[in-house]
């Protein structure tokens, strides 16, 4: 397995699974990034969305845990009740310290590790929620150049997240949910 | 938020010359530790005492004992009583009736912190009627968190979290029978207290103390590189009597480790091992 050059980031909340779901899915058999997604869930769920997800697209989903290498053509979320960071050496940390906006996983601690070790090689996505988790995080990927993307407030089911990440942000693109879905669906 | 900086970011290069500075003046070595999330608590750190990085260089060089309160800033001490419930029921269930046949049972739990873990593993030994014969170490970098676990005292305001975790371990009893609620607090029994002795070791310097039938050292290794890792569980594993048990976090494992061909798995999701050679 190759470690992975580019990263494709996705934070969700409240309102965003179905998208996630849908994105997945339309993923190609194979494909050079690597997708690490934070998705706030309650504990008790831990792993059964990757569980079922990966059982039913036959592809590499998984829970992120410590140490793990982060390689192309590999989905990653994070685990339930942990943050999730990203080390210099292209591995995945863990850590359990305090939750950031009520949230652990929280979406601004990975994207702002990300930001720092991927640099312009850093693309990421910012969907529905009913919280501001990830909007400091998409500021600091746009300062180390990278892209940034939010979900449409106006067809986010719930635009609270989407509205926090354009206003915390300089030049954010903002994308229908038909455009998320098709850039997954042509990535290689 | 007048005066704090928001969103502070420090250079990997700065943490490098940060650990190498408290590697000159002190004990400590973080050499070892995971980059990105130690980075991520010294800029907590300079953000909630506003400093800078100069400042903080600064000061590790000039004043006295500074160290001590920087190190223990550093490190994470969140934890709970029963965290992850049914990491105890396995205990229960797959590791406490082996420990049954030993007529004295030293355990160790490393990195315990606020004495959480060490609480309720003495509590699961009293229901499984071995707390007789048990003994519990407690270690921990931090003097601060130690202090608190020697206490055994916590705010009420947590019971009720920790109260729905034990309810999830099956418990033989209630759990306010394991505590005296004192105005705004909880102590926990001195049966309890008097089976765990708190002391500081360092994991990374310090070496085996005893020999032990269980080691737990959970959400520990998580801020450790692999290299560092590698090192402690050695540790572990020569502090291990023979067909001793070794408790990892629940997001933790010797998969990336040689050292698991001396152990067998006892539980894969709780990642219980068996020291078998
Ligand atoms: C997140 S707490 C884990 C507490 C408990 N074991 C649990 O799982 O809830 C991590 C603990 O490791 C301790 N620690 C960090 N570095 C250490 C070292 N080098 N030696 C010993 N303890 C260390 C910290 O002080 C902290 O109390």
């Amino acid at each position: 397995m190759q470690l992975a050059s580019n990263i494709i980031l996705i934070g969700g909340s409240a309102g965003s699974y179905t998208l996630i779901a849908e994105l997945l899915e339309q993923l190609p058999s194979y494909f050079d990034t690597a997708i690490c997604i934070v998705l706030h869930r309650n504990r008790q769920y831990d792993t059964q969305i990757e569980k079922s997800l990966s059982r039913k697209l036959k592809k590499n989903i998984v829970s992120a845990f410590d140490k793990l290498d982060i390689c192309k053509n590999h989905v990653y979320f994070a685990p339930a009740g942990y943050h999730l960071l990203i080390e210099p050496d292209f591995t995945f940390s863990i850590d359990s310290s305090e939750h950031i906006n009520y949230s652990r996983p929280s979406i601004d601690v990975l994207f702002e590790t990300a930001a720092q070790i991927y640099k312009e090689k850093c693309t990421a996505f910012l969907l529905s929620g009913a919280n501001t988790d990830g909007a400091k995080g998409l500021r600091i990927i746009e300062e180390f150049g990278g892209r940034i993307i939010i979900q449409d407030p106006e067809v986010a089911p719930i635009r609270t997240m989407p509205l926090a990440g354009k206003r915390e942000t300089l030049n954010p693109e903002i994308w229908t949910d038909s455009k998320i879905v098709s850039y997954f669906n042509t990535l290689n | 938020m007048a005066g704090l900086k928001e969103n502070l970011i420090i250079e990997f290069q700065d943490l490098e010359e940060i650990i190498y500075l408290l590697q000159n003046v002190s004990e400590y070595d973080l050499s070892g530790y995971s980059k990105s999330s130690l980075k991520r608590r010294v800029e907590r750190f300079l953000q909630v005492q506003n400093m800078d990085i100069v400042d903080l260089k600064n000061t590790i060089i000039n004043v006295k004992d500074f160290q001590h309160y920087f190190i223990q800033e550093l490190v994470v001490n969140v934890t709970e009583m029963f965290r992850d419930p049914h990491f105890y029921v396995s205990l229960k269930k797959n590791v406490i009736p082996y420990l049954k046949t030993y007529p004295q049972i030293r355990l160790w739990s490393a990195g315990s912190s606020t004495g959480e873990e060490a609480y309720s593993t003495a509590i699961v030994l009293n229901e499984s009627e071995i707390l007789e014969r048990s003994f519990i170490y407690g270690t921990d970098i931090s003097p601060r968190a130690l202090d608190i676990a020697r206490k055994g005292v916590y705010p009420l305001s947590k019971i009720k979290s920790y109260t729905e975790n034990y309810l999830q371990t099956q418990p033989t009893s209630d759990f306010s029978s394991h505590y005296t609620a004192m105005y705004d607090a909880a102590i926990i029994n001195k049966e309890y207290r008097n089976k765990v002795l708190f002391s500081t070791h360092n994991l990374v310097t310090d070496n085996a103390f005893n020999e032990f039938q269980l080691i737990m050292c959970r959400n520990v290794m998580i801020y450790f590189d692999k290299e560092l890792q590698r090192r402690v569980l050695n540790l572990f594993y020569d502090s291990l009597s023979l067909f001793g048990f070794l408790c990892l976090g629940s997001k933790e494992s010797l998969y990336a480790h040689d050292i698991k061909n001396n152990f067998k798995v006892i539980d894969k999701q709780y990642n219980i091992y068996q020291k078998i050679k």
